[in-house]
């Protein structure tokens, strides 16, 4: 095996075979570089969509009022269906299942939010306390807003990362500031973080407090909750909820714009069987593209061999017993494929890095990245399956009679 | 160094049984110079082959250097060969993507001769051959003459006991032939057994002894007529 001279002849035999030597090598090299980009690919697009999924708690459910389109007991269609705070005690007083629930009440103005001399626009949201964990956000510093500030009406705020950063550009702690919002003082409790940077841009201030200070009476335009229930039953609370806000504001049950509800239970639900549809698809490719390889490789070698048949006669006349013959051509094919392979894993490998570190995720590819393990054993049953391919050949020219392969012109 | 006794070979392709050598005895002692001459189909190249344990044989028996050789390995034959024979064909056969001296030096590789020492001595055999300045040229390169010594040096470097020469002027014009023919008698005269087979009468007659095949059956040896001895032995012998 680590015989020099017997290594020295084989790269003898190479230096002077380079055509050979390079469409041996680049149809294992590139056998190898696809499937890495297309494992990565595939991983990319999965964990692009999965990421966008875990930037609001994924088994969420969204209720806003729209407007009637079925004339129901008396009234015309058209009319407007406004959600009050009795509508969202009455959701947590039946509907079980609730884990944590919010709601929203949208006021005017222009969202302007300053402190001192610094000024910003930023999205200013109402909500209950339970909507720190609706969005998924974290609490950086201080507290988020509680059941107090609801029930005192107090005008505090919780603001984003981003927004902290803006306004207290000198490097004090926001903790305790007073910041104004349409021209309202409001004063800071806390900073949080949220895995969607857009959605960091945010102030929250407590539902209570938006609906007295920016006229807003017992009004709210948006209730959302979360659940841990499965998905049938979480379409049962939705049914419920339809049902028993149909009843309050007198419209037809089967009347879906007067209520809008979005599960994204049942969506999480179906990109659960995307991703898995995605892994899938990757896998078969990637087994097709293996497959592709090993047939691409092993013809090759069936030819290599074939073509070299003549030399094997030479050889064999001249005192070459079989086995040295096929050790020859074995160890030459292994070194030419599995070099190959090697250099197809680090391209298809550098170029997945490259891109990940290059290009911007989007909200559908991020991070292409490939199971290592999963890489090495591709290029390692190709190489093997190659030399299994140039084996049966080889022995079978080893065992021509020295004869018929000199004849083969 | 070489005897055949009643040696038998059919091709068998398919239905079809080809009869090629009927009944050979035969006896070339050694430091012999021999050709075997016969039209094409007389089983010439078939005896050569048989000579050469390249292919093996039906009946009869074979002894080379008071060896029998029967139902040989691969293995075993690829050192016999190695060690008592060296090839000269008429296509020359060298491997062509190995430069003239890496083709002489390659019998050695098989007998674990370093590589240094290798191509001195194939070097030398170049040399000898005048072919020292063409020694890193690749076969396309040179005339056929050239090869066809090259092909010789490369018989030689292992210092054979026999070397066997398929029609090695079948490719060449005369002159080179001739050229070729000096040299298998100089290595005649260091000893080593040559046989050359044949179907020109010049180069036959630049060899001390002639076996004429026909048919599968040596028809005679020196002129002396054979034939009807061993017609009535196949006959016997069906």
């Amino acid at each position: 095996m680590f015989d020099v001279d017997k290594w020295q002849e084989i790269f003898s035999t190479i230096k002077k075979n380079k055509l050979r030597t390079f469409l041996t090598g680049f149809s294992v090299a590139w056998g190898i570089f696809m499937l890495i980009i297309l494992l990565g690919s595939g991983k990319g697009l999965q964990n692009g969509i999965e990421t966008q999924f875990k930037q609001d708690a994924v088994n969420s459910i969204w209720l806003f009022p729209g407007q009637t389109s079925i004339p129901y007991q008396g009234f015309t269609l058209g009319r407007r269906i406004r959600f009050t705070n009795e509508d969202f005690d009455e959701i947590i007083k039946t509907v079980d299942g609730i884990e944590h629930i919010s709601s929203r009440y949208f006021f005017g103005g222009s969202g302007t939010v300053s402190y001192k001399n610094q000024f910003g626009s930023f999205n200013v949201i109402s909500c209950h306390p339970d909507n720190l964990f609706i969005e998924n956000a974290k609490v950086e510093e201080g507290r988020f807003l509680n059941e107090l500030d609801i029930k005192k009406y107090r005008k505090v705020a919780s603001i984003g990362v981003p927004v902290a950063k803006a306004l207290f550009q000198d490097g004090e702690n926001p903790i305790g500031e007073h910041i104004k919002i349409n021209n309202i003082l409001f004063k800071i409790v806390g900073i949080f973080s949220d895995p969607n940077e857009r959605d960091m841009n945010r102030v929250f201030i407590p539902v209570s407090t938006a609906q007295k200070v920016f006229g807003g009476s017992n009004r709210i335009n948006r209730i959302t909750l979360t659940t841990t229930v499965p998905v049938e039953q979480s379409e049962k609370m939705t049914e419920q909820m339809r049902a028993n806000l149909a009843k309050r504001h007198h419209f037809d049950i089967d009347d879906k714009k007067a209520v809008y509800i979005n599960n994204t239970l049942k969506e999480f639900q179906q990109f659960q069987n995307l991703f898995l549809g995605i892994r899938i698809f990757v896998w078969i490719i990637g087994i097709g593209t293996i497959i592709a390889g090993i047939v691409g490789v092993s013809n090759i070698m069936m030819i290599v061999v074939k073509e070299r048949t003549k030399e094997i006669g030479i050889r064999k006349a001249i005192g070459a017993t079989p086995g040295s013959v096929v050790g020859l051509i074995m160890m030459e094919s292994i070194l030419i494929t599995g070099f190959a392979g090697y250099l197809g894993l680090v391209f298809g490998v550098g170029l997945l890095e490259l891109i990940s570190s290059n290009m911007p995720s989007t909200d559908f590819f991020r991070n292409p990245d490939v199971d290592f393990r999963v890489a090495v054993s591709a290029t390692a049953l190709l190489v093997i399956s190659g030399a299994l391919a140039g084996l049966v050949p080889a022995t079978k020219a080893a065992r021509i009679k020295p004869i018929v392969a000199l004849r083969d012109e | 160094m070489i005897r055949f006794e009643n040696l038998h070979k059919s091709y068998v392709t398919g239905l079809n049984k080809l009869h090629v050598l009927k009944g050979i005895d035969l006896n070339i002692a050694e430091g012999e110079l021999v050709s075997i001459m016969g039209s094409s189909g007389s089983g010439k190249s078939t005896m050569l082959n048989i000579f050469g344990i390249l292919d093996n044989y039906d009946e009869g028996n074979y002894y080379l250097d008071n060896m029998l050789i029967r139902n040989m390995s691969e293995k075993k034959a690829a050192l016999l060969r190695n060690k008592y024979i060296g090839f000269v064909f008429q296509s020359f056969n060298l491997i062509s993507f190995k430069n003239a001296l890496e083709n002489v030096a390659l019998p050695l590789y098989y007998q674990n001769v370093s590589r240094k020492k290798r191509n001195i001595l194939a070097m030398e055999y170049l040399e000898k051959m005048g072919l020292a300045e063409w020694a890193h040229h690749l076969p396309n390169e040179l005339s056929g003459g050239q090869k066809q010594r090259v092909a010789i040096a490369r018989s030689l470097i292992t210092n054979p006991k026999i070397i066997l020469a398929d029609e090695p002027t079948g490719a060449l014009d005369t002159t080179t032939s001739y050229e070729v023919m000096k040299l298998f008698k100089e290595i005649n005269d260091q000893g080593i057994t040559v046989i050359i087979v044949t179907h020109e009468n010049d180069i036959a007659e630049r060899t001390k002894k002639v076996i004429r095949l026909k048919d599968g059956m040596i028809e005679s040896i020196n002129g002396e007529q054979v034939f009807a001895e061993n017609h009535l032995k196949v006959v016997a012998h069906v």
